[in-house]
């Protein structure tokens, strides 16, 4: 069950960064290795942090569970662990967690001789993460500046940030990240349905990549090919959450005022008089 | 490290690619020039060309751009015609919906009576697209996916400026045309209505958003990853399933203990795609009509602590969402 019909050839020893063959074997359909075993005890014990800081807060509502960063006046510092440490070690249990992720997917694609573009991509998403909760609040010199654990709370927490700006929608990066993520659930919606289109055909039988090329020509002119599609893709997936990265790294650090003010340098430009 | 895909290193000049023959009615709106540019073939296809024009696209093209230069004289009669000016407050410029007291009637072309005129045309150049890209499908022997997705596009684009101005009574609640006048309505509809942030369906759309983001980043990694076994033949690969297709799945069976299929994959791409504008609609649609408090409707369902009873009536629930005009009152 654990395993599928064509399998059992895969599953082949080496790949490992680390402990050579220590952690080297499956558990189900799961490879273990050696950060398996590191994400797993991150994982846990983040997870269950966040369930002693909600048992001792007595709040069990999923929607309202939050594990807040400490106050401001604990700058860089550690906090106590009811007024902010648990979210210190929270946040470290997540960024171990992410990282042996990240390594282990790198054990795997090798294991399978694939690329290392999987793991590339996902440590894009983790640099975003970092840069919320970490990059940010360093560079503005407390904790309190990252965002809470919750699923209420960290809306709010947009929400707030947000405000602060005046209105975040005129922070430039931010207008370029929101088109990457548009752009990209569109680019997606076409290649599903391009796929789907071809293997699922109104007539006759299972369609070619020449059809799907002449599709979109015939409608805008240009198909940029099976192969391209990807690039694009994951192109676009990585520019938006890098964008996003940006975006709020600039917002404190390196911008103070609201967003809408930023864009005077361009009314006073002196070519406009 | 190994050779990693990332851009196409040698360029292989082939014959000019005239697509899948059509019937020859309508093989004769198709062009026949063809160009190829060197850096789109670093990425994909360098063909460019041909395209198919056809009277739907035709059509389409003309309302669009008449919608788009209704737009744009207006917004260049709003700087006294000074095309200095246009560029330079672009951004800031806007063609908005008509005030209030118009309700649903027709208002004066100087005061929103052009915003509905560039909707329409607008409209009208969209579905017709929708047409073309439907008819287009057909021709070929696909299927119309390509289609029912722009169609999930097009119902949040229809809330946005006509359904739920039409269940509000007045076109003055629709979007209106201009970069920063449409942020400006977007955050302004948010504090309006209580944050929308505790609207669930926008939680949706904005999970499905991300995961669509994810999901591409997700599946162009693992296909590219898997360039090396011609994982980018996914059609192949879904009729007749490869070493690409197998270390494809077996990779993300390792990694999460669960994997799509060559086929299943673009089903969950599809989806999430999709579901977004189709989320989003509803959360918008049900925005003053249904619900007039997004916080007060959270709090209501035990999502955010309710406070204890202050006495003082919220302003937002003594004051409706909408009144209706009142008529024959200047």
């Amino acid at each position: 069950m654990a395993m599928l019909n064509f399998e059992r050839k895969y599953r082949v020893r080496g790949g490992t960064l680390i402990g050579g063959d220590l952690f080297d074997f499956w558990v189900g359909p799961f490879y273990v290795g050696f950060f398996g075993v590191t994400t797993v005890f991150f994982s846990f014990l983040g997870t269950a942090m966040i369930l002693w800081g909600a048992a001792h807060q007595g709040v069990f509502n999923i929607w309202q569970i939050n594990i807040a960063p400490p106050d401001l006046k604990y700058g860089l510092g550690p906090a106590p662990m009811m007024e902010g440490g648990l979210w210190q070690i929270i946040t470290i249990c997540a960024l171990g967690a992410f990282g042996s992720w990240a390594l282990r997917e790198i054990e795997i694609a090798r294991k399978l001789g694939m690329g290392l573009h999987v793991p590339c991509t996902y440590l894009v998403a983790v640099f975003a993460y970092f840069s919320l909760e970490v990059i940010r609040p360093v560079l503005m010199g407390a904790w309190g500046h990252a965002f809470p654990y919750g699923i209420m709370s960290h809306l709010d927490w947009v929400s707030n940030t947000g405000y602060q700006y005046l209105h975040f929608h005129y922070n430039p990066a931010h207008m370029i990240a929101v088109t990457l993520f548009f752009t990209t659930t569109l680019a997606l919606a076409l290649h599903g349905a391009l796929i789907l289109s071809s293997t699922n055909p109104s007539e006759g039988a299972v369609k070619t990549p020449e059809h799907e090329d002449t599709f979109f020509r015939d409608i805008v002119g240009y198909s940029v090919g099976t192969l391209g599609i990807h690039r694009v893709g994951l192109f676009l997936a990585v520019a938006a959450v890098f964008w996003s990265a940006v975006c709020i790294i600039l917002s404190g650090p390196f911008w103070t005022r609201g967003w809408p003010e930023w864009w005077t340098w361009w009314l006073n430009m002196p070519i406009w008089h | 490290m190994d050779y990693q895909n990332l851009f196409t290193q040698t360029q292989i000049a082939g014959p000019k690619n005239h697509g899948v023959p059509i019937n020859e009615y309508d093989q004769r709106e198709r062009t026949t020039g063809i160009g190829f540019n060197y850096l789109l073939g670093k990425l994909g296809n360098a063909q460019l060309g041909p395209v198919y024009l056809g009277r739907l696209g035709v059509a389409s093209l003309a309302f669009g751009m008449a919608a788009f230069m209704i737009i744009g004289f207006n917004m260049l009669a709003q700087v006294g015609w000074n095309p200095i000016q246009m560029v330079r407050q672009l951004f800031w410029l806007s063609l908005d919906a008509p005030s209030p007291k118009y309700g649903l009637r027709l208002a004066p072309l100087s005061d929103g009576g052009w915003w509905n005129i560039a909707g329409l045309f607008c409209t009208i150049s969209i579905l017709l697209w929708w047409f073309r890209t439907y008819r287009r499908a057909k021709a070929l022997g696909m299927g119309t996916h390509v289609s029912w997705a722009f169609a999930a596009a097009i119902w949040l684009f229809l809330v946005l400026g006509l359904f739920r101005p039409i269940w509000m009574g007045s076109w003055s609640e629709g979007v209106p045309f201009g970069i920063f006048s449409h942020l400006d309505w977007t955050a302004a509809l948010s504090i309006r209505y209580g944050n929308l942030f505790y609207n669930p369906f926008h939680m949706l759309s904005i999970f499905f958003l991300y995961g669509s983001v994810l999901l591409f980043g997700m599946h162009g990694a693992t296909i590219l990853a898997v360039g090396r076994y011609g994982g980018e033949r996914e059609i192949e690969q879904i009729v007749d399933r490869g070493t690409a297709s197998e270390r494809a799945a077996l990779f993300w069976r390792w990694t999460m203990g669960f994997n799509a299929t060559m086929e299943s994959i673009h089903r969950w791409a599809w989806w999430f795609a999709v579901l977004t504008p189709i989320s989003g609609g509803i959360g918008i649609l049900l925005t003053g009509t249904v619900v007039d408090n997004w916080y007060l409707w959270a709090m209501h369902h035990g999502m955010v602590p309710s406070y204890p009873s202050t006495g003082v009536v919220d302003p937002s629930l003594s004051t409706p969402a909408f009144m209706p005009p009142v008529e024959g009152v200047k």
